[in-house]
């Protein structure tokens, strides 16, 4: 099945839509707004900003001010596999920065952006909790200690070899 | 008129309307105290700057002068040590994400901060503090106007007059911390702005610039 984009935000839109309606038109209510759209949705998409400003009476880009005053929304939906820096303070002095930079660098996106085939997305999150095996990643939760630049190209590598496993078996099946 | 009140700033009486914010009252006397954020008439003054302290007798430390209104028999200092070192502090965070380039900036000669610098006799730099500048250095989202982020001392005083002119503001803060900036999402496309200007002319610095045919 194909994901056509267009029809998906439409639906997106209908469905926010149709929700907006449970909400007060007051000010008060745009943080559990903008909770409820990324709960359904795993992002706030661009076009849904513009719905809820309506709604509420007031502008665009205050709605965006919010938005992005919070590390909880995201403009991006999550990738396939969410790759989850930690830069709490112990992984911070292990240099987490510098294993972000490498995840960065490697998928060509930026901390909060997901890769344009869906695969991969990065977000940096503040102390998973373990701290001894600093500097750690959390990748579909599964918690890899002790990260360095390398580490970095071989999970990544790990996943593109699985991947390219998985498509020649079904190639095979298929056939 | 309403009624008149006396207080003595720097040992000069004045004679001011009651209900005057006291830094209003003294910059309309030629008193001259450094501010960025403040505009006449402002509701809530957010006092973010926190340039226009000044020293009031009877209050410990030094507030700044647009969150108060003028008081019979008030009496105030605006030079001492106590206020100079706040305003140089407060100065000096700001240059500290200041992309320190006049001579490229439209504003040189007529900016704020060269002003507030002269005034308090300090040069155009962040001593002892480690210099912080965003990225991208210029924003071109806006159909008419550039912004520079590196220019911008947040004020917000744009995004007053912009709500003012507009009812609903078309410019935000957005982000957060050393990230925050002006923001004119979705100006572009969905609301359109009036090309007032407003928030333009009422830059102290050289942040909004007129979009030029080459930039």
């Amino acid at each position: 099945m194909k994901n056509n984009p267009v029809p998906e935000i439409e639906a997106i839109l209908q469905d926010v839509t149709a929700r907006l309606k449970d909400f007060r038109k007051e000010k008060c209510c745009l943080i559990p707004i903008l909770q409820m759209i990324q709960h359904r949705h795993a992002h706030l998409p661009h076009e849904t900003i513009k719905l809820v400003a309506d709604h509420l009476g007031i502008a665009p880009c205050e709605v965006y001010g919010v938005a992005t005053f919070y590390n909880q929304f995201r403009f991006h939906p999550p990738g396939k596999h969410p790759i989850k820096v930690c830069l709490g303070t112990a992984c911070h002095v292990r240099g987490g920065s510098i294993i972000l930079e490498n995840f960065e660098r490697k998928l060509r996106i930026k901390d909060g952006e997901t890769t344009p085939d869906k695969e991969f997305s990065i977000e940096r999150v503040a102390c998973v909790g373990c701290c001894a095996l600093a500097p750690v990643t959390v990748l579909d939760d599964q918690v890899h200690g002790h990260m360095a630049p390398s580490k970095v190209e071989g999970l990544i590598l790990g996943f593109e070899i699985e991947k390219q496993k998985q498509e020649r078996e079904k190639a095979k099946d298929d056939f | 008129m309403g009624n008149m009140v006396k207080l003595i700033v720097d040992g000069t009486e004045l004679e001011v309307e009651e209900g005057t914010v006291l830094l209003d009252a003294c910059l309309d006397h030629g008193i001259y105290i450094p501010h960025l954020c403040h505009l006449k008439g402002m509701e809530q003054p957010p006092a973010s700057c926190r340039l226009c302290f000044v020293s009031i007798e009877g209050i410990a430390h030094p507030v700044p002068s647009c969150t108060l209104t003028v008081r019979e028999g008030m009496v105030v200092q605006t030079d001492t040590n106590a206020v100079r070192g706040l305003q140089i502090s407060a100065l000096r965070l700001l240059l500290s994400v200041h992309d320190v380039d006049c001579a490229h900036c439209p504003a040189n000669k007529k900016c704020a901060l060269q002003k507030i610098a002269k005034f308090l006799h300090i040069g155009l730099k962040a001593k002892g503090l480690e210099i912080y500048l965003k990225e991208p250095r210029v924003v071109q989202d806006h159909p008419l106007i550039d912004y520079y982020p590196n220019r911008c001392v947040l004020c917000g005083r744009c995004i007053r007059v912009c709500r003012a002119q507009n009812g609903l503001p078309l410019m935000s803060f957005a982000k957060r911390g050393f990230d925050t900036v002006i923001s004119f999402y979705g100006a572009a496309s969905t609301l359109g702005c009036k090309t007032c200007f407003a928030c333009l002319k009422i830059c102290p610095v050289g942040a909004i610039t007129l979009k030029t045919p080459n930039s």
